[in-house]
């Protein structure tokens, strides 16, 4: 029970910096910017992060600088492609690639250097409690924050007059014109502020989960986390559920590689990717029309339960993402 | 998502004048001018003097017979993922899978050379390529048949597909293809001298690779602007819809120019196997389908471009392998030269059409 209870708390902690990357790529797909620099973004913000928290000794400055590389990549991103027009998806993936080079480049002579990292903080009285304290309360700030950003964002998107003016720019920019919201500054700050969540995620690992800087030293992250983005249907709390369920696998495939010697690693390493696309291809499948008419025919008892689970399931994208606004 | 640069250079057969002139060669320094500046500017951030470590990126792949050899063996596979890649571009499709299709390629090139090692060299390389073409048609297929068939993204079903085929190359190095004593995961044992593909001298340059990349180029170009198959995959990747309902199947079209990377890109791969590396290694692709992917942001649908862009790109790859021994920094610099020529590149195609709309 006691193991269990350590394992959640490891998943839980696992999932932090999916959590701020899924959070800020969720922000900027819900206003309809595409960030697909993702991968890049994490790997800069790491290698950045880290850089100036070994050189100020001083932690939060690494995390600070993390946000701001992060801004300032989705501020690249939004020039291009709101400004001048170019694809979100060419542009994002250039600066995917450039973001990963420069990382390797100028992260050179921090290589494998001890730095600082995030301290240990569990919570008073709460950290002693049976089992939920061990799952929930002895972690470090970073965890905790990662815990209400993700309400936060819930509340944010669902709840304020700024959270609706934001659904509206993703799924009818020019319905959001005609009423007054400057579209293309909302989304400029809106990238811009989910950028910074995605620097911040980048530093969360070389600050805190995997600390230290390596070669490629985040390699891949910013793809799983674009792909739980989809996989949540744009949705906080489903794109929350994602991180967990991706870091649990994760872990999950750490000890089985130790305990079932006879499976070959490299299954339990790319088992979460192939999962995730099978996810995908399979939700995506329930939820076409040959399908939908399928589960029109079935008998009446089992098309309620059925066509509710499906309609749960299949979220569409936002209408808008990825597309140009032109003013009316 | 939409695309909307896809093919976009459709009108630029028309006539040029003065004007359209400037435009152009603005279009070809513009990015060159940015590049550089963005590229020094991190060059200084690490102390080194610019000028050095341009003439070894630009120059230094010329310096000597064998890197400038090494520099064709990069440049094929490249102009192979590249002309590919036009193909999917064309059609509208951002095929991020091809790292997966050149693993799958190699993969499936390695099959014969293990199956059959007896068999005279010229068959067995001809078996390997028919192999490793197929191997990376069919993966190209399987992302294909996840965006068509089932909806999931290209770019997303593509990258999952990444992760799984370098999971397998992995597993297989491991695994059942380990070599004799202690398995490494280094790669495969090495092939026997005689299967490697016949180079020019002591060189590492096998005179097949290119004919086989530029022989593609040639068949790529000659599809895409002068066959009716590529009209009507330029058409499908303008608007997919429009090009359906006047009778082009754009899905078959679709699936058919993801195969036909998928294709080439299973030749780039089997060309690492029996031309590079004479084994299979976890990083056989080396990265050229994303290079390649770079190049043809640069070139967009114009498989001619892709000769000349992709030799730049080996160039600057190439040279910058000695600049860890000569100027004490990272190599990456190639990596960061090329993506800010291919951003500068994108900054001003906008500026250009900001002016015109203007």
């Amino acid at each position: 029970m006691n193991q269990l209870a350590i394992d959640l708390g490891a998943v839980l902690a696992a999932a932090a910096p999916l959590i701020f990357a899924t959070m800020g790529a969720l922000l900027s797909e819900r206003s309809g910017v595409i960030n697909l620099s993702l991968d890049g973004t994490i790997m800069l913000g790491a290698m950045g992060g880290f850089t100036v928290a070994l050189v100020t000794n001083n932690v939060p400055l690494g995390f600070g600088a993390a946000a701001l590389i992060g801004a300032a990549i989705a501020l690249i991103l939004c020039i291009l492609s709101l400004t001048l027009g170019q694809s979100q998806t060419a542009v994002g993936f250039v600066l995917a690639l450039l973001g990963i080079e420069l990382s390797s480049f100028l992260g050179a002579p921090v290589v494998r250097v001890p730095g600082p990292s995030v301290p240990f903080l569990p919570i008073p009285l709460l950290a002693d409690l049976p089992i939920v304290g061990v799952i929930f309360f002895r972690h470090n700030l970073l965890i905790y924050l990662s815990f209400l950003l993700v309400p936060f964002i819930w509340w944010m998107l669902f709840h304020t007059r700024v959270g609706l003016t934001v659904r509206a720019l993703g799924e009818r920019p020019a319905a959001a014109f005609a009423r007054g919201v400057p579209v293309t500054r909302m989304r400029y700050l809106m990238c811009i502020l989910g950028g910074a969540l995605v620097g911040i995620a980048g530093a969360a690992y070389s600050l805190d989960l995997r600390q230290g800087w390596s070669y490629r030293h985040t390699f891949g992250m910013g793809w799983i986390a674009l792909a739980i983005v989809i996989f949540g249907g744009w949705r906080p709390w489903r794109v929350a559920f994602g991180c967990y369920l991706f870091a649990a696998l994760e872990i999950v495939a750490l000890r089985s590689q130790r305990t079932m010697a006879g499976v070959p690693t490299q299954v339990f390493q790319v088992a979460p990717f192939v999962l995730m696309i099978l996810v995908l291809a399979l939700v995506n499948l329930v939820s076409s029309p040959q399908a939908l008419r399928r589960i029109a025919s079935l008998p009446p008892t089992l098309r309620g339960p059925v066509g509710m689970l499906v309609a749960r399931l299949a979220v569409a994208a936002p209408a808008a993402l990825g597309q140009r606004f032109e003013r009316p | 998502m939409q695309i909307q640069d896809a093919g976009g250079q459709l009108t630029s057969r028309t006539t040029y004048r003065l004007a359209d002139l400037a435009d152009y060669l603005a279009r070809l320094v513009l990015p060159f001018l940015g590049a550089l500046v963005l590229t020094t500017v991190v060059l200084l951030t690490v102390d080194v003097a610019p000028l050095d470590a341009y003439r070894i990126l630009l120059f230094g792949a010329f310096s000597t017979p064998i890197r400038f050899g090494d520099m064709v063996m990069l440049a094929s596979p490249l102009i192979l993922c590249a002309g590919g890649l036009t193909l999917t571009f064309a059609a509208g499709l951002y095929n991020l899978g091809i790292e997966g299709q050149v693993v799958l390629g190699a993969i499936a090139a390695m099959i014969p050379l293990r199956l059959f090692p007896d068999l005279p060299p010229p068959l067995l390389w001809m078996l390997s390529f028919a192999f490793g073409a197929a191997g990376g048609t069919l993966w190209a297929l399987l992302a294909a048949s996840l965006r068509l068939g089932a909806g999931v993204n290209e770019i997303f079903a593509g990258l999952g597909l990444n992760f799984l085929a370098s999971g397998i190359a992995l597993y297989l190095i491991l695994g059942p293809w380990r070599r004799e004593g202690s398995a490494s995961s280094s790669g495969t044992a090495l092939l026997p001298r005689e299967l490697w593909l016949p180079t020019i001298g002591s060189l590492r340059l096998a005179p097949l690779a290119p004919i086989i990349a530029i022989v593609s180029l040639v068949v790529v170009w000659w599809v895409l602007s002068r066959m009716r198959w590529g009209l009507e995959v330029r058409a499908v990747g303008l608007n997919g819809a429009a090009a359906d309902r006047l009778g082009v199947p754009a899905v078959k079209r679709m699936a058919q120019a993801m195969a036909g990377c998928g294709l080439l890109a299973g030749l780039a791969g089997t060309l690492q196997v029996l031309g590079v590396f004479h084994q299979l290694i976890p990083n056989i692709s080396s990265g050229v389908g994303l290079i390649g992917l770079l190049v043809v942001l640069l070139v967009l649908a114009r498989p001619i471009w892709v000769l000349p862009v992709a030799v730049v790109f080996a160039t600057f790859t190439v040279g910058s392998v000695q600049l860890p021994l000569t100027l004490g920094i990272d190599s990456s610099i190639a990596g960061v030269l090329q993506g800010t020529l291919v951003l500068a590149a994108l900054v001003s195609r906008g500026l250009m059409q900001r002016r015109r709309r203007a």
